[in-house]
């Protein structure tokens, strides 16, 4: 597999009245074509505002200030919005967790669809429509036709959703950002997206980025994960081995506080404390405060280290391979 | 856990009319067939809740569950059915006996953001029902807010904040606190974790756990989420468009569920996979539940259908011990 994006020492700052908020601190990762990757946090880690430097959406008070994005060999904070302008819809797109971003309420969707088609294809209008066509089967939407003369409030929650992935895929790109796109879905339908996504991936060769605070959901689906905390990744592999074998504690101790059968009733094991505000961080390590591990060495910022085969973790005590989580 | 409810539920009922406007009656008289709309919410439902249990409630959204949960605390009145609290009627008590019960039963909502006021500080929050209700005499307010905020995990020093000045899992604790303060015996939880992060979520639902054995409560736990509702519950009631399709003991009811539509929320609990997953996703949408399907609710959904759905409701009926369940294919088997 070829490298798609390249994402180096990555900072984004927020320039706010009451100080400048950086949340996103020095990210470095890569991504394969056809490789799904998740971006996972919880509220304020700086994974949505990952994603959403790399298309360049971050709007003021808030700006890309560091590092470099390589997309297939295109820096795109260089390149900037005449190069984004390019790439947006046709080669990378993104799949927002409110598909109302994405849409617009007062106009039907075949006009939202062919005027994206059109927008980076010299195709007639007949041509378009037939692609959006194509575009809604694909996610599973039966009666295309009919449904292009809808408006978007026309259709549930579950149905707009995929309206925004078949959007997303109008143009066959090459890389698709994810922000949460199933987390306001019931669980019946967030299956059936999961499923569709993945059956998408594995056919086109699209790149994925899923980012999501639900470790739960992106285990089944993504090949590699990443963990942030307070702007920072904190711990990367493969998705099987960190979740059977995490090394930060946060890590650990996220999987460990997701309810699951077997251990019924029993109290769950909980991080203690909140997530640091980004205007006012800890020194040294970010996460020593709510951690079981910290001692004196914690006062330095660890670095993201290689532990392993294609893992990385930024801890002075990172669990090892012999603590196995029981696998309930 | 005594096996005498403390709460129950007979075929309760709410239907949500909306009634023509001004053009649409026009239009009827002039002979158009117009009929108002009515949604059933809640379709003759009944239940039993014991003294000490945690019974959840799951379904997904507009199945009628936090309707349901809302006639229970007293929010909104049955349109049919009643309400039994340790036996009384609690749309028939009046003055004293009513409202004792209206304190026994507290509810904890989902967004802490909407359901504290903005302008009003903890302490006023949490101690202004106890001292109306002359539960604290006015002196000892101060000392008994400190005393909840404790118990709810939250630094008493923190009484004179404004709810803006928490953080979302802290808002969820004042939540809770004031739905303590005024000592119910009783605890609705609508959805009262799920805008939580997976971290703070564990914090608040270790709370429960731990108030309940303290106090002695009993909740009713309305949530989407049957991964939260199987790790608190003692019994788990599955809701679709508005009635109940299962009820049983929540170890059983997840690992052996009976109906079609209990077995394909089971199989969506997110579990940690170690390798890559296929999702076998069920087909379809909820209906809408303006124009519920004939019969059986979940028939245009159910890989099991037959002809006698798409015609009957199905009963609710024993199935094994302590298990309910709402599907012809039980007839079948037997």
């Amino acid at each position: 597999m070829s490298q798609l994006l390249d994402v180096r020492d990555l900072q984004t700052q927020f320039f706010t009245r009451d100080g400048v908020a950086t949340a996103v601190d020095g990210v470095s990762f890569t991504l394969n074509r056809g490789e799904i990757l998740g971006l996972v946090g919880e509220s304020g880690s700086g994974k949505s505002v990952t994603g959403f430097s790399i298309l360049g959406l971050v709007d003021p008070p808030g700006r890309v200030t560091g590092g470099q994005i390589l997309f297939d060999g295109d820096d795109l904070v260089r390149g900037g919005e005449p190069l984004l302008r390019g790439l947006r819809g046709k080669r990378i797109a993104m799949i927002f967790q409110d598909p109302m971003m994405t849409l617009n309420p007062v106009l039907r969707i075949d006009t939202q669809m062919i005027e994206t088609v059109q927008a980076h294809a010299p195709v007639s209008r007949a041509e378009a429509r037939a692609r959006a066509e194509e575009a809604l089967v694909r996610v599973g939407i039966s009666s295309p036709a009919e449904r292009l003369k809808s408006y978007p409030h026309q259709f549930s929650g579950g149905m707009r959703q995929r309206v925004a992935i078949a959007i997303a895929l109008l143009h066959k790109p090459d890389l698709i950002i994810a922000d949460e796109p199933t987390t306001a879905l019931d669980v019946t339908i967030q299956a059936q997206i999961l499923s569709e996504v993945q059956a998408l991936c594995s056919q086109s060769g699209t790149a994925l980025i899923w980012i999501t605070h639900d470790l739960a959901v992106v285990s089944g689906l993504a090949d590699r994960l990443a963990v942030m905390y307070a702007g920072r990744i904190i711990e990367e592999g493969p998705t099987a081995e960190v979740i059977a074998r995490p090394r930060h504690p946060y890590t650990r101790g996220l999987i460990d506080s997701v309810p699951q059968g077997k251990r019924h009733g029993a109290r769950l094991a909980q991080i203690p404390g909140m997530t640091p505000s980004l205007l006012n961080l800890p020194e040294g390590c970010k996460f020593a405060p709510r951690c079981p591990r910290a001692d004196a060495a914690c006062a330095v910022e660890p670095r993201l280290d290689p532990s392993g085969p294609g893992r990385a973790v930024r801890c002075h005590h990172p669990h090892g391979d012999s603590e196995t989580r029981v696998l309930s | 856990m005594s096996q005498e409810p403390i709460l129950t539920i007979e075929n309760v009922s709410k239907r949500f009319t909306k009634d023509l406007d001004l053009a649409e009656r026009a239009a009827r008289k002039l002979g158009a067939r117009i009929a108002p709309m009515t949604v059933h919410a809640v379709d003759d439902v009944s239940l039993s809740i014991r003294r000490g249990e945690v019974l959840g409630l799951v379904g997904e959204s507009g199945c009628g569950k936090s309707t349901l949960g809302r006639m229970v605390a007293g929010l909104s009145a049955p349109s049919s059915g009643r309400i039994l609290h340790e036996g009384r009627d609690t749309a028939k008590l009046k003055g004293a006996e009513a409202r004792d019960v209206a304190l026994k039963v507290q509810m904890v909502f989902q967004d802490p953001m909407s359901s504290l006021n903005p302008r009003m500080r903890v302490r006023d929050i949490i101690g202004e029902a106890p001292q109306v209700h002359g539960l604290v005499p006015r002196a000892e307010v101060d000392a008994y807010v400190e005393r909840m905020l404790a118990q709810v995990g939250l630094d008493p020093a923190t009484a004179r904040r404004y709810p803006h000045q928490f953080s979302g899992g802290q808002r969820a604790r004042v939540g809770i606190a004031r739905a303590l303060a005024v000592r119910p015996d009783f605890i609705v939880c609508d959805e009262s974790v799920a805008a939580l992060d997976v971290s703070i979520q564990a914090q608040v639902l270790n709370l429960f756990a731990e108030l309940r054995e303290e106090f002695g409560l009993t909740y009713l736990f309305v949530s989407h989420d049957l991964g939260v509702v199987e790790h608190i519950s003692d019994r788990i009631a599955v809701m679709y468009l508005g009635r109940l399709v299962e009820l049983g003991a929540a170890e059983d009811l997840i690992a052996r569920p009976n109906h079609p539509y209990t077995r394909a929320l089971v199989a969506e609990i997110p579990s940690f996979e170690t390798g890559k997953k296929t999702y076998h996703a069920i087909k379809g949408e909820i209906p809408s539940p303006m124009n519920p399907p004939r019969g059986c609710h979940f028939h245009p959904r159910c890989p099991h259908a037959h002809d006698r759905c798409r015609i009957e409701v199905p009963r609710l009926r024993d199935v094994a011990a302590g298990r309910l369940s709402a599907c012809h294919l039980n007839d079948r088997a037997a």
